[in-house]
């Protein structure tokens, strides 16, 4: 491989033009006491063929949803991504280009991210929205910078049945940006408003999702109330797919809303990368972080699209900057404005539908106790005879993974597995985790 | 164009999904959604349309040359899209068992000994999801790393030069931020920042090259003053490209580092990222590390989260690993010829600074590193010809402008950095433009204010948009709705 072109009559040529003898000339500032006199020790250089061969060997030892049967969810979740995703995705143009600094030059970013904004706004019944922050995670922590910087308050209120991961990414940050941290514990698998209410007094925001992570639909609008009715700002993490069935937050009073977006047309690829959106009203747009697309008009009167309110921003505002993003995920959120797109109203419906129904068919299937007596979406906890880590283990032997063990994050459910139906399962599928969970929780009992 | 909205009509659609074939279930009434979410609707020959048109409408690096500075924008070799896309590794769940997912832990694995190679440091995280994510990582290792001695530092110095991310991510993490300017060489004023440590100071923040192209020629020095305060050293890595297997940040005096795998290591850039932000730092702050932390034992790989004095998480999962995917691959090709990366692109850029020297002005005669600034001082001065007319004007001749007005210290700036994948065809024909344009602002500066003449749209009007705030389509009463028809 090469992805360098110059000859040694260029090399000769240039460096005359620069004036000096060798390119070991052009390093002559660099101090000898920093520069490395031996080669880098990294494995020799390989071509492009046998790059392709390690890489194929690497893949091929791990267990993707191609290989195993898949149940797992838990805050990324396999559902079919269209060819026309990746074939878009793949243009050059959009692929190659960076951020949108030179409008006139990148015109279809920019229409796109707009586009994208909108698509973001109706779904979650918000007026604004950024142009995607970096997963799920971390737009929960940009969101409490958003609180602080608003209400002045530091406490930030979060119920304990939101993603783990994404609690725990706000208890990284949240000291750096003067907050501290409550979690209000669930009560049967979903949080209580009265108790959430309460640990919301002085709070700059409450955070609670919906679906939660055990699967069970939270009573969003009461939770929403509460928070408010303190003075925090209410803020619903939600999944975009389940958005043509589930109400917006907009519509319930929440001030913003915030997610992971790679439930739509984003490949689960091991974690990312993924997309974070923020949408919020519009109150709160001078306090969004990261990039904004708005429409304006050039010189003949034509619409177009610029990157606006740059103040908030880093590279202007420096440290009073409502953020520090810069490179963020607009590709995967162009992803995910093609697949909703695709999709469309009827469709992003279908899918909720679908993902509904196939849980609950699986809930009655297995037949096995419910760990809570609520409400699901996708997701169910089911508890079982035996360590859930040691029945996925030994179903995995079967060729299907069964689903998450929520002992890995919640004290008390060794016990408990979370199993995840997605559009992509079928009744056939719900029959054969049926049929290896009967085998595998035998051979203990 | 259109937007896709405008195109949308009710009752077309293009995906479908299976029908499940069991009971139908729904929501409870109360939570279910009222009004439908109005997603385009159209059907998918439309649908790809509209974006490849989009796509048209925008420049990348596929298109053409785009020099623009302290984005080390280089061309993305094609075997790392089919590398991302291999079933193993798209379609591997994040919560799949350790043992299902060796070979991704093992590539992840590699990718950590590579680049702690390459900075000359000892452990690796991959998890931050960019740039300023690592500096934000890095700034909170700090914290935890002061906190554990039991020392309460709240300082954090950084040059004049800096990127905006590094004061803001030093407002995040909670420190106060102390300036220090820079000397007439380009270099960190080793004078001014010598008064300005103190035992209150955690750190300084530093890219090396700094934001003007310039290799800080006292490093060490520098090193020497935060170390024996009891600081310690963050170096912004968004221009390590200039570097590799030359000089390491380890070796120069660094504790903490951050890549920006989307600049060095060949990410697309996709319109505004996906990036990769990993933190190398020195053995004895490895304890801080944010987890999962990859380990390897004997030939297997696990993740491992139990460390009692980690910070925490700072984004989900183990990180953005289709973007370890990408810079595996690069990193692989290219072996210990890295070096010969960063000389050619060392050497581009200078040879593009030779030829514009005499043109535009130069606020510091110094060999450049993988980029420099040049200011257009003075063709404001003669003709009123800005960075930003120049910048528009490069458009018409085809090419992606340079960063304008960075870094801050620089009236005018045009930030230039061409990477190593440019040919010399492709060079000299941007300092063509570039010389051009300094002779058309004499001739015709009129036309160099109204350019491009030749976008699909003229300049655009970005006071209007902030006055507007239109940031979202507005169906049926949208103002402008087929206006540009
Ligand atoms: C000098 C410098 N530091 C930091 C950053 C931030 O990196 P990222 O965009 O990956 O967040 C950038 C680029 O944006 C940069 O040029």
């Amino acid at each position: 491989m090469s992805f360098t072109s110059l000859t040694d009559e260029d090399r000769a040529a240039m460096l005359a033009a620069i004036g000096v003898e060798s390119v070991a000339d052009l390093f002559a500032e660099i101090p000898a006491a920093v520069r490395l006199d031996r080669p880098l020790r990294v494995d020799r250089a390989l071509t492009e063929g046998e790059l392709w061969a390690h890489l194929c060997e690497l893949a091929g030892r791990n267990s993707g949803t191609g290989s195993e049967l898949s149940f797992l969810g838990a805050g990324v979740y396999d559902h079919y991504v269209p060819a026309v995703v990746d074939a878009v995705m793949q243009r050059g143009e959009l692929l190659t280009a960076y951020t949108p600094y030179q409008p006139e030059m990148s015109q279809g970013t920019l229409q796109a991210i707009f586009e994208y904004q909108t698509a973001i706004c109706e779904l979650t019944g918000m007026d604004v929205s950024n142009a995607s922050g970096y997963d799920g995670t971390t737009v929960a922590a940009d969101a409490c910078y958003v609180a602080k910087q608003t209400t002045g308050r530091t406490k930030v209120v979060v119920a304990q049945t939101l993603n783990p991961q994404v609690r725990q990414v706000v208890r990284t940050f949240a000291p750096g940006f003067g907050m501290e941290v409550v979690e209000v514990p669930h009560t049967g698998g979903t949080t209580d408003p009265d108790r959430f209410g309460a640990a919301c007094a002085d709070a700059a925001c409450a955070i609670f999702p919906q679906p939660n992570f055990f699967g069970c639909l939270e009573p969003a609008p009461e939770l929403a109330a509460a928070a408010s009715a303190a003075g925090a700002l209410a803020i619903a993490h939600v999944d975009l797919m389940t958005l043509g069935v589930l109400e917006a937050p907009g519509a319930y009073g929440c001030a913003l809303a915030i997610g992971e977006g790679q439930s739509a047309g984003n490949h689960m690829s091991y974690g990312g990368p993924h997309f974070g959106f923020l949408a919020a009203r519009s109150d709160y747009i001078r306090k969004l972080p990261g990039r904004i697309v708005g429409e304006t008009h050039d010189h003949d009167g034509r619409r177009g699209f610029v990157l606006t309110l740059q103040t908030r921003e880093q590279h202007i505002r420096r440290e009073k900057a409502t953020s520090n993003i810069t490179t963020n995920q607009t590709l995967l959120a162009v992803a995910g404005l093609i697949y909703l797109s695709w999709l469309g109203p009827q469709g992003l419906g279908d899918v909720g539908r679908a993902c509904l129904s196939l849980t609950e068919h699986a809930k009655r299937r297995l037949g096995l106790p419910l760990a809570f007596d609520r409400p699901t979406f996708q997701e169910f906890a089911v508890r079982l005879s035996r360590p859930a880590r040691d029945v996925i283990r030994d179903a995995r032997k079967l060729g299907v993974h069964p689903g998450y063990a929520l002992g890995r994050e919640y004290e008390g459910m060794d016990d408990v597995l979370l199993v995840c139906l997605t559009e992509k399962r079928t009744a056939a599928d719900i029959d054969r985790l049926a049929e290896v969970l009967r085998q595998v929780q035998a051979v203990a009992a | 164009m259109k937007l896709i909205y405008e195109k949308s009509r009710a009752g077309r659609r293009a995906g479908r999904i299976p029908d499940p074939g069991v009971q139908v279930a729904e929501v409870p009434a109360e939570l279910a959604r009222t009004t439908p979410p109005r997603l385009p609707e159209l059907a998918e020959p439309e649908l790809v349309r509209h974006y490849t048109e989009l796509s048209t409408r925008t420049f990348g690096i596929d298109t053409g040359f785009y020099p623009l500075g302290s984005c080390t924008m280089k061309y993305n070799p094609r075997i790392n899209e089919r590398a991302v896309g291999l079933p193993g590794f798209a379609d591997l769940h994040p919560h799949q068992e350790d043992e299902g997912a060796q070979g991704a832990l093992e590539l992840m694995w590699r990718l950590q000994e590579m680049l702690a190679e390459v900075v000359g440091l000892d452990a690796v995280t991959l998890q931050p999801a960019a740039g300023s994510q690592g500096e934000l990582t890095g700034l909170t290792l700090m914290r935890a790393h002061f906190a554990d001695r039991g020392e309460d530092r709240t300082e954090v110095i950084i040059p004049d030069t800096a990127h905006g991310t590094n004061p803001a991510s030093v407002a995040m993490a909670g420190y106060t931020l102390v300036r220090v300017k820079t000397d007439v060489r380009g270099n960190v004023d080793v004078d001014d920042l010598r008064g300005k440590v103190g035992e209150h100071t955690a750190g300084l923040m530093l890219t090396n090259p700094s934001t003007l192209g310039l290799f800080e020629e006292r490093i060490s020095e520098i090193a020497d003053i935060f170390h024996s305060a009891g600081a310690l050293l963050y170096y912004d890595g968004a221009n390590l490209n200039a570097v590799c297997g030359i000089s390491r940040p380890g070796d120069m005096g660094f504790d903490i580092v951050h890549y920006n795998l989307h600049k060095t290591f060949s990410q697309p850039h996709g319109g505004g990222g996906p990036g990769g932000g990993p933190v190398a730092v020195r053995r004895d702050l490895e304890q801080f590390l944010p987890v999962p932390v990859v380990v390897r034992d004997g030939d297997t790989f696990r993740l491992e989260s139990d460390r009692p004095k980690t910070i925490g998480k700072v984004r989900g999962f183990g990180g953005p690993f289709g973007v370890f995917v990408r810079a595996y691959a690069f990193m692989r090709m290219w072996g210990p010829g890295l070096r010969d990366m960063s000389e050619v692109a060392v050497l581009n850029a200078n040879y593009v600074l030779a030829r514009l020297k005499g043109a535009y002005d130069l606020p510091v005669d110094r060999h450049c590193m993988h980029e420099f600034v040049v200011s257009a001082r003075t063709l404001k001065r003669e003709h009123g010809i800005t960075a930003l007319d120049v910048a528009k004007r490069l458009m018409d001749h085809g090419f992606h402008p340079p960063t304008i007005y960075f870094p801050l210290i620089v009236s005018e700036a045009l930030m230039i950095e061409p990477t190593e994948t440019e040919t010399r065809e492709t060079l000299d024909a941007f300092c063509e433009a570039m010389l051009a344009i300094a002779q058309e602002a004499g001739d015709d500066p009129q036309m160099l204010k109204d350019a491009p003449h030749t976008r699909p749209v003229t300049r655009l009007d970005e006071a209007e948009a902030a006055k507007r705030l239109l940031v979202r389509y507005g169906f049926d009463e949208h103002p402008t709705s087929g206006l540009d028809e």
